[in-house]
């Protein structure tokens, strides 16, 4: 149904999220066409000008529980059988690092740092006492693990058809990492870190937004980020370090 | 409270009291009082005016979503230059009247309006009580929550304004957030200690001053949804309160409960020990913010079931089930909070918990919206004002219960967290949900109150016109919400490519919320002119069957409520009953 | 006002209270949230941070003990007071009352004490999550000692003309306060494990 709103299903895991999501709107369409139908007919029917005298028992309703009962049947199917799990694969069943592009996104009022391991695939260690405005992250540089990584600010590029892991923290107040698109949303809590992963598998550029007030800027905290082939983000990588190279 | 005195006028032969003297002077008839039924009507004018405020903190609101960075006409200019400068509203500004508008709707407008008003001038009359329990602590808990209100007020004028980060005050936002938030702080204080006054009163006088023959059988609905609702505050507010209490500290004594280690705010490294949980302050919060929101509703149904029964002129449909619905929804309320906080980070197993226990918490609600909507069959259904007002509040609560429900699935929930779907699901629940149940009750009982009706003309152009333009505000919530629109945007999300699909409907809800607002003059005029102007009736003017309609009409003020103490006989619902003379048999006639 | 509010003194026969004594243990009900909610983030925050001193080394043993055993004492002789107006013994009700109150004062200097010594060796809410907490939850709990002491001061001093008039009622006020009292040692027993021996 998202895809209606303008949201295309950019990840794997996109269509199991919508199908909840649909699902459920499903069975509140049946309860709300039920009984909007039930409601109108009593109002109609009952209304002191057609129905005088009022019956003190009312109405014999052995289906309601039927009703009842098969409302709460559908539930439990909604929550077993689909979210429960498809929520699970997203926080539990996560990719191999080897095998994904991983990033470090570290929120900040009102930026989105971006930080690739580089090469060597290993985060340099970071520090707060070295944060400035030059280096957002306070990365060592003085160590050979940071040497080679890249960082950038609201722009999140990634290859099509990989697993992506972020593993995602907050450097002052909680917000929120959504990417519409993609099916993902988890809050960057300061103090913690917290990891998301998803395979996007549709090439396009889209926004970050974040998702939880987070000040006066909140509603200005916007990234980009943009899923792309193998081939263009290896070109955008090497870019970005003849950019970053002294 | 001008207008109190030309509401409390004794009527004939009322003063039955025997032995003389000296009449109470003003101050302790009217402002001091210590009479449920005063302190019912001080609760309910102020909570009406609240209401009133926090609509209007949003209708202003609504223009900066409307036309985002446009003078706000007329009254722009009087906003000031720390707020809006040119008219033209700072997002600083925008953020204090969100997090002011959720606070005051919540704490000072419904809650005192559900509880604080019906509850306390309703429910002593509906058990046969001459009082409530504790006269001089339910006066206390009204002049808290007044001095509460108060400080909530003044914030405004705290330098950097009032609380700007948001009514759920997320740490470690508020931590660093202007002197405002310390002021809300304080100001949440006075309004939990007045519900906890409120809430022991309510739960002694209910099981302590129902009148003889009023077995727990024989309740009126309305009485036990008002008994969960106080258990609810009694139990869960002081979750908030130690909450409120470890933020001060933290604001005020520099201490880290809620600031980890290493924080770094705008460049600067953030002074202080660290080591602090900001998810805490969630945890605490919504325990109890979830037991609040069913403090919102619960109060609401009561009034719901009372004036269907009254006009469809047959009982409720399947009391005792609605009555164990309502028990157990109490229970229940208590084990569902962190479906607000999904997305903060949750493992396997905490999530599927509480997705099952907010599935399983959904069930009773079914079950007494399905009671209410079965009760309507087999009706002889008068169409007046508050019956109108009830029945819209069926299909409105419906709706917003039923997205609560994507809501409370986790998977679902990652797209439409904190999106305008949320947004929309709730204010189906509180605004033409509670909001009309309330307005249904003011309408019921204000012949009671005031021994006068209140116009039915004006009343049935204030429905309709409330009724379409509120759809057309929320509704449109839900379009904006699944196309991934972002709640709390200074901006309206103008600035996001993926929603500029569905932004066009900000100006629609723009209009309908003034329109939402006009209708509502309609009837702040019905409810002072009716004072003067209504039709006069008798004591029982619904031919209603509580305890509550048995008083004179508008009971005198400070002399206890009944002329001789009422004995119970039957149930509450002794409508249509066959082979009876009348269509309806009070709870307190004799078996014939 | 000449209405009268039935079950203040009598039980009401089918649910066997009188409304004082359910009023209390619904505020006491109440308390023992919000008590509970910050036992809880003590919790979380002892095991959920990434630092947490050796409690022993900070806190003062010695006293705090010390202030267990007069806060025990008080709570029997607040039980004292009551029984003896239960025996018609005034002047025993004043002297046990008395003493009740003078433990409250008790604690609250040997308290005053402690906070002395803290802020002395310069710690402060601000130095740690455990300090800031030590002074949140004895703060609180000392705030509740107060309120006692001044309901106890009430009915030991001006209120006391009761028992003249209204005996019973008055036997029934001296209860009620009690059971708030025994709360606050509650608290107290729970406290001092937690913050000075754990
Ligand atoms: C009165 C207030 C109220 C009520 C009653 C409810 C009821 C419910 N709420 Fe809601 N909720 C709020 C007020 C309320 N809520 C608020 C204020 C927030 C947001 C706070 C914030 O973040 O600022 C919120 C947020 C909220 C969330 C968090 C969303 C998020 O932040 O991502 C969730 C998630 O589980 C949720 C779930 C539910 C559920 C499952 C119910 C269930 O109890 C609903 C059960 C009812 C039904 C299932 C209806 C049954 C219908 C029929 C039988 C037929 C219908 C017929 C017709 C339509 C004709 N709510
Ligand atoms: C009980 C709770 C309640 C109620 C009733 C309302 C009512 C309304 N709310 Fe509110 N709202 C919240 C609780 C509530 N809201 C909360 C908790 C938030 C989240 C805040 C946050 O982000 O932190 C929120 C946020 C919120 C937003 C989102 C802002 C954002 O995310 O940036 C919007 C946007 O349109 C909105 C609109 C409205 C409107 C148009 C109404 C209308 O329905 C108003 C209708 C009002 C009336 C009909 C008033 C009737 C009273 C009278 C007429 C008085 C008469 C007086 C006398 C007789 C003396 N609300
Ligand atoms: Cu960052 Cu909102
Ligand atoms: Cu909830």
């Amino acid at each position: 149904m998202l895809e209606w709103f303008g949201l295309p299903q950019g990840s794997a895991h996109s269509a199991e999220i919508d199908y909840v999501v649909d699902l459920t709107h499903w069975l509140m369409l049946v309860l709300c066409v039920g009984w909007g139908l039930f409601f109108v007919y009593t109002l109609i029917r009952f209304r002191q000008g057609a129905n005088p005298v009022a019956n003190h028992h009312g109405i014999k309703a052995v289906w309601s529980k039927y009703l009842e009962g098969l409302i709460v049947l559908a539930e439990v199917v909604l929550l077993v059988v689909f979210s429960i799990p498809a929520y699970n694969a997203r926080v539990a069943a996560f990719p191999a690092e080897p095998q994904s592009t991983v990033v470090r996104v570290v929120a900040e009022q009102f930026a989105w740092n971006v930080h690739y391991p580089g090469p060597d695939g290993v985060f340099g260690r970071t520090d707060i006492r070295l944060v400035n405005t030059d280096n957002p992250l306070g990365l060592d540089r003085s160590e050979a693990a940071a040497k080679d990584d890249l960082f950038t600010i609201n722009e999140f590029n990634m290859p099509v058809d990989k697993p992506v892991i972020v593993h995602l923290t907050s450097k002052d107040v909680i917000h929120s990492f959504g990417l519409p698109q993609m099916r993902v949303k988890q809050d960057a809590v300061p103090g913690l870190v917290h990891s998301v992963w998803f395979t996007p598998t549709m090439t396009g550029d889209w926004e970050i937004a974040c998702s939880q007030l987070c000040g006066l800027g909140h509603y200005r905290m916007r990234g980009f980020y943009t899923v792309q082939s193998q081939a263009d983000f290896n070109a955008w990588v090497q870019e970005q370090r003849e950019l970053m190279a002294p | 409270m001008d207008h109190a005195s030309t509401i409390g006028h004794p009527a004939g032969g009322a003063h039955a009291h025997t032995h003389a003297h000296a009449e109470p002077g003003f101050l302790r008839k009217y402002v001091f009082s210590v009479d449920h039924k005063v302190i019912g009507i001080q609760y309910t004018v102020t909570a009406l005016l609240f209401l009133f405020f926090g609509f209007a903190l949003m209708m202003l609101m609504r223009w900066q979503l409307a036309y985002p960075g446009q003078p706000i006409p007329l009254i722009g200019g009087l906003l000031g230059v720390a707020n809006a400068p040119g008219g033209i509203m700072l997002p600083e500004f925008y953020n204090q009247l969100g997090a002011m508008h959720g606070t005051i709707m919540v704490f000072l407008g419904v809650v005192p309006l559900a509880v604080g008003g019906f509850g306390n001038y309703v429910m002593p009359l509906m058990i046969g009580a001459p009082d409530m329990t504790f006269p001089r602590l339910n006066m206390a808990s009204y002049w808290l929550y007044f001095v509460g209100g108060v400080i909530m007020l003044l914030s405004f004028l705290a330098p950097g304004g009032a609380a700007n980060s948001g009514w759920t005050a997320y740490t470690p936002l508020s931590n660093i957030a202007t002197v405002g938030q310390t002021w809300w702080l304080g100001g949440m204080l006075f309004l939990i200690l007045s519900s906890l006054l409120g809430a022991v009163n309510f739960i002694t006088t209910i099981v302590q001053l129902r009148a003889p023959g009023l077995t727990w059988g024989r309740l009126p609905f309305f009485v036990w949804a008002q008994l969960v609702t106080s258990f609810l505050l009694l139990l869960a507010f002081p979750a908030l309160q130690a909450a409120a209490f470890l933020q001060a500290s933290d604001r005020l004594f520099g201490s880290s409960f809620f600031n980890p280690s290493g924080l770094v705010v705008s460049g600067q490294v953030l002074e202080g020990a660290g080591g602090g949980n900001p998810l805490l302050w969630q945890h605490l919060f919504w325990f109890l913010a979830h037991p609040e929101v069913y403090v919102l509703i619960l109060p609401a149904m009561g009034i719901v079931a009372e004036i269907l029964a009254n006009n469809t002129r047959k009982p409720i449909w399947g009391y005792k089930l609605m009555v164990g619905s309502v028990i157990f929804l109490g229970f229940m309320s208590f084990v569902v909070w962190a479906h607000h906080m999904f997305l903060t980070g949750m493992g396997t197993t905490i999530s599927a918990f509480f997705q099952t226990t907010t599935m399983i918490i959904s069930v009773p609600s079914v079950i007494i919206l399905s009671a209410l909507f079965l009760s309507l069959y087999g009706g002889s259904i008068r169409y007046n004002t508050p019956m109108l007002f009830a029945l819209a509040f069926l299909p409105m609560f419906g709706i917003g219960g039923l997205t609560g429900l994507p809501l409370g699935l986790a998977s679902a929930d990652i797209p439409l967290h904190d999106t305008y779907y949320v947004i929309g699901h709730f204010h189906y629940v509180v605004a033409p949900g509670t909001v009309f149940a309330l307005l249904a009750g003011v309408y019921y009982w204000y012949p009671k109150v005031t021994g006068r009706m209140m116009n039915e003309m004006l009343g049935k152009i204030h429905f309709i016109g409330s009724f379409i333009t509120i759809n057309l505000i929320f509704m449109p919530m839900f379009i904006q919400g699944l196309a991934g629109m972002n709640r709390r945007l200074y901006d309206g999300g103008q600035q996001y490519a993926h929603v500029q699909d569905v932004l066009g409907w900000n100006l629609t809800m723009s209009h309908a919320s003034w329109g939402l607002g006009l209708f509502q003059l309609i009837f702040i005029v019905n409810f002072f002119m009716s004072l003067k102007t209504g039709k006069k009736v008798d004591a029982n003017p619904w031919r209603a069957t509580t305890l509550d309609w048995a008083a004179t009409t508008s009971p005198p003020l400070a002399h206890g409520n009944f002329e001789t103490v009422p004995t119970v006989y039957r149930d509450a619902y002794g409508y249509s009953v066959p082979g009876a003379s009348a269509d309806f048999i009070p709870q307190h006639a004799e078996k014939a | 006002m000449d209405m009268q509010i039935p079950y203040t003194i009598d039980t009401r026969p089918d649910t066997g209270l009188t409304n004082p004594k359910l009023g209390i243990w619904l505020f006491l009900a109440s308390e023992v949230m919000l008590f509970g909610a910050l036992f809880s983030s003590y919790v979380l925050l002892r095991w959920g941070g990434d630092y947490w001193p050796n409690q022993a080394e900070i806190v003062n043993i010695p006293l705090a003990t010390l202030n267990t055993a007069v806060l025990i004492s008080s709570s029997v002789t607040m039980v004292m007071s009551w029984a003896s107006l239960k025996l018609h013994d005034f002047s025993k009700y004043k002297l046990y009352m008395g003493l009740t109150f003078l433990a409250g004062v008790a604690f609250l200097v040997i308290k005053t004490i402690e906070y002395n010594e803290k802020f002395s060796h310069g710690l402060y809410p601000s130095t740690n999550n455990f300090i800031a907490i030590y002074f949140l939850m004895t703060g609180l709990h000392a705030l509740h000692v107060i309120g006692g002491m001044v309901v106890n001061g009430f009915l030991w001093g001006p209120g006391a003309k009761m028992w003249k008039t209204e005996p019973e009622k008055f036997t029934n006020r001296v209860e009620v306060a009690g059971l708030y009292w025994h709360f606050v040692d509650l608290v107290w027993i729970f406290l001092f494990p937690v913050l000075y021996l754990l």
